[in-house]
């Protein structure tokens, strides 16, 4: 029988039973115990996040160059000279904010992906913004990075509308505990981010294949502009997306982060960036709760202690797998 | 990381002394829980301000002093102005100080100060009955006045009705008030029109008495004498009889309120405070006992600052109560608002302003804000010229939108002045960016939600019971502080989040044949911890 009153709103209580986290959860008792203050930096400034990275021999994308003076703004035609293609991203951004995503240079004309013709004037601009803090949390001074495009592995080409897909795995304490594909549509406007309209799909940790897709909270089974079939997405090289993701938690020592990775046609998965408070949408694409998990990975270690980071790739995919191999 | 026994430790503390300090003041001083008429004692300052002038010249200053009067017993005053010899007078029947001063220069301020215990069954009254002064103006503003006085006395039977017919007289007689109220204020032309009846009538200036308020003016009314020496006291705004709820009469004669000799561009600007006094001092005051007048033993609250000070404090006390609402309603709700704090400044200005007038212009900046914004991103300036720019059309909004509603004759537009203007300029660009990126339905959503918020957080801070409960009860403080601390602790769901995760937890919820994960890794973990 059921006794909760309210028609739109579910129990707290039911809640609690399929181990849902909520935001509070999530800040008190995982980022706020898991992750020190003191790494935060490493993590919300993507160059430092890169040059360890570089050290950890953990692979991420290629970094052209960086613009960090106002005065050094012209120069961004010649950082860029031989580019095809390239992304400029704010070094301390997040939510997908101020990343312009350039697919074609042809000489004084750059393209986005859905086509839109910008000139050196408007990219310039766009980069004075990014310098003076318009997108960096609370309007601090930042700098702006410029990166490689990513050449997205071909398996995705039917599951992306403008954009690039990338793979988010939550690992909390080396442990990959639950993880999905963002795909971008075109009410995302060619970004990965969930709430902007891209779709997530739950991956199983097992096996890499999907286990459901979302798209504004609304459970669907084919993309909304492509039209694929979201049930049949495989990510291919799972295993090595996974040991990647796990080997992030030894180089940053945080707790509890998103880790996003896209994998690249010719150099397989890369670290794009790290999320220190990597949002709660995983668990509607996945349709799981995240707590019966990160409380097993706690009790699990407090059990076995320190396993290297293949070892713990392989107790994740054995207890939280939903599809058997 | 501090341990949790501290954390739990610290906030009892905080909660048993912040109840216990309430308890002692509710107790010791009889302040009430609720607000209400029960021991009410004001404290009325008096700010004159003025230029001496330049060469060094023997100042004096006149000023009207408020005395016995029904409802109110003037218990006390004082007065703070240094180097200054000060007399009192009784100047045809109206109490003035007189400050003088043989050598003066540069900019002066006098203070006076008086506090008054209301009490209900005081009757005594000061006001005489004025003289019935020659009426002798020139034409045709005679014949006007007679027309009106004519017209009224033949619908009336005694003095008071008289008034009544006045007005009523001006508004129906459009173009002899048209006339008149272009030469005449309002409250000197009734006063006129009696006297060319024989009635015996003044001006009086009264001030209402509001908790916590600085920068208060005079406001003027009307009294007016019948052959018993009985007086009623007339708004000539509204029109009606009587003074009001809280009004104290200043000045109950018809002379000015402020004379400098010696001096120029002289100001007074009133700052009232409320108090809550004990029965034992109450009766004493009442009875006058001199033995109350020195110290209460242990003074907690903040009745030893200056009154100015006082009703700066009282404001000030009023942020953690809108930075509560804040933190309720993010964390415990879980809305979403364009910077954390911006709301509770938003409910500040609300407060000077009142909400209709609040709102309008909240909306009215940030409307036209947003339009000069999407014209300025196309002018590829660097941000903080942007913002500057923004900043100084917010301030150019403002003096226009203070002026029109002025010239319009409402007089609460000047007060959207108190907006922060600062704040609202980044709010205008961070929506402006949101716009672009995001679209008009999130800057709706986020903006909705920051007004929702400070009008909930407008809405607590101008309740009188929390008022009331805040500016008398300092332990309070102590108890919103440990509640916020409690709250930063408070991993339950939002409320928010119960909606969000319905269509999760139904999906979940729905029979699969398999078994629940969660069930399955509970089993797992019981396994684990078995063999510890
Ligand atoms: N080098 C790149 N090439 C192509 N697309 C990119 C590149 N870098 C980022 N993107 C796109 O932008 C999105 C967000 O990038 P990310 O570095 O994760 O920034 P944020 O911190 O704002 O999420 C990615 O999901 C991807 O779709
Ligand atoms: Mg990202």
């Amino acid at each position: 029988m059921n006794l909760w009153p309210l028609k739109k709103y579910c129990s707290p209580f039911t809640l609690g039973r399929l181990g849902i986290m909520g935001m509070n959860q999530r800040n008190v008792n995982y980022i706020g115990r898991y992750n020190e203050r003191a790494l935060y930096p490493l993590v919300d400034n993507k160059l430092l996040t890169k040059e360890l990275a570089l050290k950890n021999k953990v692979s991420t994308t290629n970094l052209i160059g960086s613009i960090k003076h106002q005065y050094d703004v012209e120069n961004f035609t010649k950082i860029v000279k031989d580019k095809s293609g390239f992304c400029i991203k704010p070094a301390h951004g997040s939510g997908g904010k101020g990343i312009l995503v350039i697919t074609k240079a042809e000489g004084n004309s750059f393209y986005k992906p859905n086509g839109q013709a910008l000139s050196a004037m408007d990219i310039e601009r766009h980069i004075s913004n990014i310098l003076a803090g318009l997108f960096s949390l609370g309007g601090k001074q930042d700098f702006a990075l410029i990166e490689d495009l990513i050449n997205f592995d071909d398996v995705f080409a039917d599951y992306s509308y403008e954009g690039v897909p990338d793979v988010r795995v939550i690992v909390f304490q080396g442990y990959p505990v639950m993880s999905m594909m963002r795909l971008s549509t075109a009410a995302s406007d060619g970004k990965a981010n969930l709430h902007q309209g891209a779709v997530g799909v739950g991956i199983c940790l097992r096996s890499g294949k999907a286990v459901r897709a979302v798209q504004f909270n609304q459970p669907i089974e084919k993309h909304p502009d492509t039209g694929a079939l979201l049930s049949n997405l495989q990510v291919p090289q799972w295993e090595n997306v996974l040991n990647l993701a796990a080997r992030c938690y030894d180089m940053s020592r945080l707790g509890y982060i998103g880790t996003d990775i896209v994998l690249d046609k010719k150099r397989g998965p890369l670290l794009l960036e790290l999320n220190a408070r990597p949002g709660m949408a995983i668990q509607t694409a996945n349709g799981a709760g995240l707590l019966p998990r990160l409380h097993f990975v706690e009790a699990f270690i407090e059990k076995y202690g320190y396993l290297p980071p293949e070892e713990r790739v392989r107790i994740s995919q054995e207890h939280f797998g939903v599809h058997n191999i | 990381m501090i341990s949790r026994g501290v954390y739990y430790l610290v906030i009892a503390i905080l909660l048993i002394t912040g109840i216990s300090l309430m308890c002692y003041q509710h107790i010791t001083y009889s302040v009430p829980w609720l607000p209400g008429k029960k021991n009410v004692a004001w404290d009325i300052e008096a700010k004159i301000t003025f230029q001496a002038n330049k060469e060094n010249l023997p100042v004096k200053v006149s000023f009207a002093i408020p005395t016995q009067q029904p409802g109110y017993k003037v218990v006390n005053e004082t007065s703070a102005s240094p180097d200054y010899g000060l007399i009192y007078k009784d100047v045809n029947g109206q109490q003035r100080a007189e400050w003088s001063k043989r050598l003066a220069s540069g900019n002066q301020t006098l203070y006076y100060r008086v506090e008054v215990l209301a009490d209900e069954a005081f009757n005594n009254t000061l006001m005489t009955v004025p003289e019935v002064s020659e009426i002798l103006e020139p034409e045709p503003y005679y014949t006007a006045m007679v027309q009106i006085k004519d017209a009224a006395y033949s619908r009336s039977v005694d003095p008071f009705s008289l008034t009544h017919e006045i007005f009523q007289e001006l508004n129906n007689q459009d173009q002899n008030a048209k006339l008149l109220l272009n030469k005449y204020k309002k409250a000197d032309l009734i006063v006129k029109i009696l006297n060319l009846a024989k009635i015996p009538a003044q001006q009086v200036t009264a001030i209402k008495l509001e908790d916590g308020r600085r920068n208060q003016k005079l406001l003027t009314y009307i009294a007016v004498f019948n052959e018993n020496n009985e007086y009623h006291i007339f708004d000539p705004t509204s029109e009606t009889i009587g003074l009001g709820k809280d009004v104290f009469i200043w000045n109950n004669n018809n002379s000015s309120t402020i004379d400098v000799t010696g001096g120029e561009n002289a100001n007074v600007n009133f700052s009232i405070v409320r108090n809550f006094i004990s029965d034992q001092k109450a009766f004493d005051l009442k009875h006058n006992v001199t033995n109350s007048q020195g110290k209460e033993y242990f003074d907690l609250s903040v009745n030893t600052l200056p009154i100015e000070e006082r009703a700066v404090f009282k404001s000030v006390l009023l942020i953690p109560i809108g930075v509560l609402i804040v933190v309720f309603l993010r964390i415990i709700v879980g809305l979403k608002t364009s910077g954390t704090f911006m709301p509770v400044l938003i409910a500040m200005s609300f407060l000077q302003t009142n909400l209709s007038v609040g709102l309008i212009g909240f909306l009215a900046i940030v409307g036209i804000g947003l339009i000069i914004r999407s014209w300025l991103s196309h002018l590829n300036l660097l941000l903080v010229a942007r913002i500057s720019t923004v900043i100084i059309a917010v301030i150019g909004i403002i003096g226009i939108l203070s002026f029109l509603t002025y010239k319009i004759g409402i007089s609460d537009g000047i007060k959207i002045t108190f907006f922060p203007m600062i704040i609202l300029s980044w709010t205008i660009e961070r929506m402006s960016i949101l716009w672009e990126e995001e679209g008009p339905r999130e800057v709706m959503k986020q903006g909705s939600g920051s007004l929702l918020v400070a009008v909930l957080a407008y809405l607590a801070m101008n309740n009188t019971i929390i008022q009331h409960v805040t500016f008398n009860f300092l332990g309070l403080q102590l108890i919103i502080l440990a509640a916020v601390l409690l709250m930063g602790n408070y991993t339950g769901y939002r409320l928010s989040e119960l909606k969000r995760f319905k269509p999760l937890a139904e999906q979940i919820n729905s029979p699969t044949g398999q078994k629940l994960e969660a069930d399955r890794l509970k089993q797992e973990i019981k396994e684990l911890k078995k063999d510890l």
